[in-house]
């Protein structure tokens, strides 16, 4: 069989690694092709790159897409998330300044609850807060309006600033940022280079967010289904076998080889176990389900996790809520997953809309075929969001 | 509003950001500033309230852009990323050279013409530099292995120089692999045989 080569762009997080994986474990060789994987220094190269045809599939921050669907941001290209790439993983941090005045007022950085860590911070905070997050339209930035607005840090004077990834540790450090919001490795190299300290997983406030998708032009789609399915099942294959705690070790070496990460490995593997350095004392806090690649239906794109990424664009944007969250919807398309991954094992939930937040314990649904298992999604303030509402 | 149209080059290297200046100026009446990469980027641009803003498709710090795109204030011009459209070619001529243009809502695309045409003649030029560059800097990596490699097998076999270039030769002949790739291969088994 003759290997098809698919040109696939991504930015060096660890989120990154289904792709990676799916060529390192030969399960992209199994499906007759191989990921030529591009290495992109920004998430706008990364959109134009798919935009345009440079390459065929990429890694986007899971509200791109939907910014895109909407007409934020300038680029127009109709684009189809088949897939999620990775749920969860980013983390909260904070300067050193504010470390040492959060503790001085006796917090304890529990890592763990979003409404006391707000409180902390507030209490804290010395005129304005500028938060870093990587990219205007990302998890980091939907999960920081939905904190700040149900807690106490809504009333302080804040503004959010776009920082690249490799360079927030570096803002902290020089004061260009207070706070930020980051995916891993960042947000530890903050910590190991002693420009902060990690306040909240993201997964504190919303448990189960989809953080990244595999994301393909939708003419692209509809011209190379064939293709577009053996892609899916590699990727979808290597996150199963991301699950397996045996093969931590191999994935967290593989990342950080110089053609990818180009970090420490013992960095990288704190985001696939789940235990994290907070602080420059050393603290560690261990959290469950810290990136998910496989477990809980992970993959599947909901497409009431559309709907809520692009309620929240429209609310800071000032659109029309209720057209842009149908918009959305149709952006996370969970017809494509379900047509291309059937034959393959893959969990198949019988809906594909759900009230987000509403599980609160590991819960068995009704699925397809048998039943599907789903991990916790609720909100850290108890709110459940219905998707067809609006 | 003036009939100049105000440009800002983002670009650290300072030899660089002098080129695309002059390739500018030179091909018609502009406003022309250049910004480094600073950490207010996005601040410092929409000060200058600039017509265009050019950038490097590889500048890390491009992301930071993205928020000019998102102009809300009833002052502010939103800036769109010039892909789509009228000069939807040319967008995709920019791309390929390197080049990313951030253009203000509603600017005729004949006025963006000469401005595009020479910023992407400059990163062109600047592009194929890089590209020899980095081939030069592998030949030169390469040489240096191979004449390592040289050195082991001369000592080794108790050869001269030409001979044990033959040696490297045939030994790549016979592999159809290239003499680089075989030096790397003893020298790095040296490496390990101590």
């Amino acid at each position: 069989m003759k290997i098809v080569n698919v040109p696939v762009a991504y930015v060096p997080l660890v989120d990154a690694a289904p792709l990676i994986l799916a060529n390192e474990m030969g399960f992209a060789d199994a499906e007759g092709i191989a990921l030529d994987l591009v290495r992109a220094p920004s998430w706008s190269s990364v959109r134009d790159m798919l935009a345009f045809g440079r390459v065929d599939a990429a890694q986007l921050l899971s509200p791109v897409p939907v910014a895109m669907a909407l007409g934020l941001g300038g680029v127009r290209q109709d684009i189809s998330a088949v897939s999620i790439l990775s749920v969860n993983g980013n983390v909260i941090g904070v300067s050193r300044a504010l470390e040492e005045r959060m503790r001085a007022k006796g917090y304890i950085f529990d890592f763990r609850d979003p409404s006391a860590a707000a409180e902390a911070l507030a209490g804290a905070v010395d005129g304005k807060l500028v938060f870093g997050v990587p990219f205007p339209f990302s998890m980091h930035r939907s999960l920081l309006d939905y904190w700040i607005e149900a807690t106490a840090l809504a009333p302080i004077d804040y503004e959010v600033r776009t920082v690249p990834p490799p360079l927030m540790a570096q803002a902290l450090a020089d004061g260009d940022v207070d706070a930020f919001c980051v995916g891993e490795p960042w947000g530890s190299l903050a910590v190991e280079e002693g420009a902060g300290a990690l306040l909240l997983p993201g997964n504190a406030i919303w448990a189960f967010a989809p953080e990244k998708v595999l994301a393909v032009r939708t003419d692209w789609a509809e011209t190379e289904p064939h293709l577009l399915g053996r892609l899916m099942r590699a990727v979808w294959q290597a996150g199963r076998w991301l699950k397996d705690p045996e093969h931590r070790m191999s994935a967290s070496e593989i990342l950080s080889r110089p053609a990818y990460l180009d970090l420490p490995s013992e960095l990288i593997d704190r985001a696939l176990s789940g235990r994290l350095t907070i602080s420059g004392h050393g603290e560690q806090r261990e959290v469950p389900h810290f990136v998910e690649f496989h477990e809980g239906a992970a993959t599947f794109p909901w497409r009431s996790q559309a709907r809520w990424i692009g309620r929240g664009l429209a609310l800071r944007s000032g659109l029309e809520v209720a057209a842009a969250t149908a918009a959305s919807a149709k952006v996370f398309r969970s017809d494509i997953y379900r047509a291309q991954l059937k034959d393959c094992g893959a969990d198949m939930p019988g809906a594909s809309e759900k009230l987000e937040g509403s599980i609160r314990h590991q819960t068995a649904v009704a699925a397809q075929s048998g039943r599907v298992t789903l991990l916790p999604d609720t909100f850290f303030d108890g709110r459940i969001f219905d998707p067809l509402a609006e | 509003m003036s009939d100049r149209l105000t440009i800002v080059v983002v670009e650290a290297d300072r030899d660089r950001a002098i080129a695309i200046v002059d390739a500018l100026q030179g091909s018609g009446d502009f406003d022309v500033h250049v910004i480094g990469n600073v950490a207010s980027l996005a601040r410092r641009i929409a000060a200058l309230a600039p017509d265009v803003v050019l950038i490097d498709v590889d500048n890390p710090t491009r992301d930071m852009l993205e928020e000019l795109t998102l102009a809300s204030g009833p002052l502010e011009r939103p800036v769109a990323m010039f892909v789509s459209g009228a000069a939807g070619g040319l967008a995709r001529t920019a791309i390929e050279a390197g080049l990313s243009a951030y253009v203000v809502d509603g600017l005729q695309p004949e006025r963006l013409k000469p401005v595009l045409d020479a910023a992407i003649a400059r990163f062109q030029m600047v592009q194929r530099m890089r590209r020899e560059l980095v081939e030069t800097r592998r030949a030169l990596e390469e040489r240096k292995v191979i004449d390592r490699a040289k050195g082991l097998l001369m000592k080794a076999r108790g050869v001269g120089e030409e001979e044990a270039y033959a040696l490297l030769r045939k030994a790549a002949m016979d592999q159809g692999r290239r003499v680089a790739e075989v030096a790397e291969a003893i020298v790095t088994t040296a490496g390990l045989l101590g």
